[in-house]
């Protein structure tokens, strides 16, 4: 179990826009506009992966891109789901060897360059597209204030 | 558009006069149903162990070594601008438009490589192609920007713009049992597109390689998704426009998802550093399909088959009413270098 710090200085809980502004996580920057995507054209963000989220009940996808102390770039997706049921669904299908359970919201997992969790109806997934030393603690802190926003 | 009839005489022309063992094994396919023993189709994977060096990006100039390894050993010449006419019909080669079609759709951890797409571009120039005559392609400008392509849509140098820029046609044509909108690229600007794809699982097909990498030329893919995209990837292949123009696959194997695919799971990368080759576009992705399974298998993950999703669409693209390609092993003639 990866034990995660408390939330990061200025990240405020129950705000409306899940995907936290520039400066609210130490070293993180946000990076791109925030995308929406309905139900019916998640198709065009993530293929035909959109069909199990479809099954699983997503309303709506919100994404966007990240940067990290310019060492790192990831992206964050928040899949807003029908309820609670439909999060979990997803999260234990993409389950896999090497995950290392976290203490994120209801439940969640991470690897070297991922964090995924759920909390409540909504499934947050976040990836790097480097592998530092740093890359997965600095990954937990952005996903601990994601979900502080939840 | 140009007839099936005026597609082959103008390949047969370009074949003769040069003389690519590949361009004769699938002329010799693409005789049809006639055929009483149709040749082998021919399939090249070229592999670079040393590609990536100590970074996460491939090493540009063995990238381009990469690709004329596999382009001589898939035609059997030596020197590239040789080795490149005899796949490119010289009618092309002399003043029509070629696409490349990459594909980014997965995010920019798992998209056609810059590397590739530029060294494909660089040999086409040096056989003869006019910059400006060449455009790099994909659905929109967010799956270009992760192959790591800017929009470009001047004069100078390739082109390279996406299907948010140019549109679809207004008429929907007959896609099996659906109807679609095509891309423009495809059926107004390309004479010939060659098919740069990146080897993926896939969570529907299975697989998504060369064959599947033609949904990024439809307005609503999702149309082509019902019962694994069996058989929406071969329907797609078969309309044609595409069946005509998309006559060259040069797969990205430089890295590759094994599981989890088609977005990206970096805990599912893996690096075949290798291209994956041909004109038979059902062979190439039966070839892609079995080197998939053997990473599979060694990751201890299990078949495809036994995961539900084994990619069927490959033999429906092969069957009798589709006659895009073999996917039996006895008729692919599988060259690794």
């Amino acid at each position: 179990m990866i034990a995660v710090l408390a939330a990061s200085p200025g990240c405020k809980k129950k705000a409306v826009e899940p995907l936290p502004p520039s400066g609210a996580v130490a070293g993180w920057e946000k990076s791109s506009d925030t995308r929406v995507y309905a139900a019916k054209d998640l198709w065009q963000y993530i293929d035909g992966d959109a069909e199990q989220y479809l099954a699983a009940g997503v309303v709506s996808t919100s994404t966007s891109d990240y940067k990290y102390r310019n060492q790192l770039e990831a992206v964050v997706d928040v899949y807003t789901m029908g309820d609670s049921a439909g999060a979990r669904k997803i999260l234990e299908s993409g389950a896999s060897n090497g995950a290392k359970k976290v203490q994120i919201g209801d439940a969640g997992v991470a690897y070297e360059q991922s964090v995924t969790f759920r909390k409540g109806p909504y499934l947050v997934r976040i990836v790097a597209y480097e592998a530092t030393p740093g890359t997965q603690q600095a990954l937990l802190n952005l996903a601990q204030c994601v979900e502080a926003r939840l | 558009m140009k007839s099936r009839r005026e597609f082959l005489k103008e390949a047969a022309a370009g074949a003769m006069l040069l003389g690519s063992p590949g361009a004769r094994e699938k002329l010799a396919f693409a005789g049809g149903p006639e055929q009483h023993t149709p040749a082998k189709s021919k399939v090249v994977i070229a592999r670079d162990a040393s590609l990536h060096g100590a970074g996460t990006q491939p090493d540009e100039q063995r990238v381009l070594n990469l690709l004329d390894k596999a382009m001589t050993a898939y035609t059997g010449r030596e020197k590239q601008v040789e080795a490149w006419k005899s796949v490119i019909p010289a009618s092309v080669l002399a003043g029509k438009t070629i696409g490349l079609k990459i594909n980014g759709l997965g995010g920019r951890g798992i998209s056609t490589h810059t590397a590739l797409t530029l060294a494909v571009a660089e040999r086409l120039q040096q056989a003869g192609m006019r910059a400006a005559n060449i455009v790099v392609w994909e659905r929109d400008a967010r799956s270009l920007n992760a192959c790591g392509m800017a929009a470009n849509a001047g004069s100078n140098g390739p082109r390279c713009y996406g299907n948010d820029v140019s549109g679809y046609e207004d008429e929907q044509v007959q896609c099996g049992a659906t109807r679609i909108r095509l891309a423009k690229i495809l059926t107004r600007e390309c004479a010939m597109v060659i098919n740069l794809p990146v080897l993926k699982d896939h969570s529907l097909s299975g697989i998504t390689f060369s064959m599947k990498n033609m949904y990024g030329a439809v307005d609503r893919a999702y149309l082509l998704h019902e019962n694994n995209c069996n058989p929406g990837i071969a329907d797609l292949n078969a309309i044609p426009a595409v069946r005509d123009k998309v006559r060259f696959t040069i797969g990205d194997a430089i890295s590759s998802l094994y599981e989890g695919g088609p977005d990206f799971r970096p805990e599912r990368l893996w690096y075949p550093n290798a291209l994956v080759i041909g004109e038979d576009c059902v062979a190439v992705d039966y070839t892609a399909w079995q080197m998939i399974e053997r990473k599979r298998a060694e990751a201890g993950v299990p078949s495809l088959e036994a995961a539900g999703r084994r990619p069927d669409y490959i033999a429906t693209a092969a069957d009798a009413a589709h006659r895009l390609g073999t996917c039996d092993p006895a008729r692919i003639r599988l060259v690794e270098v």
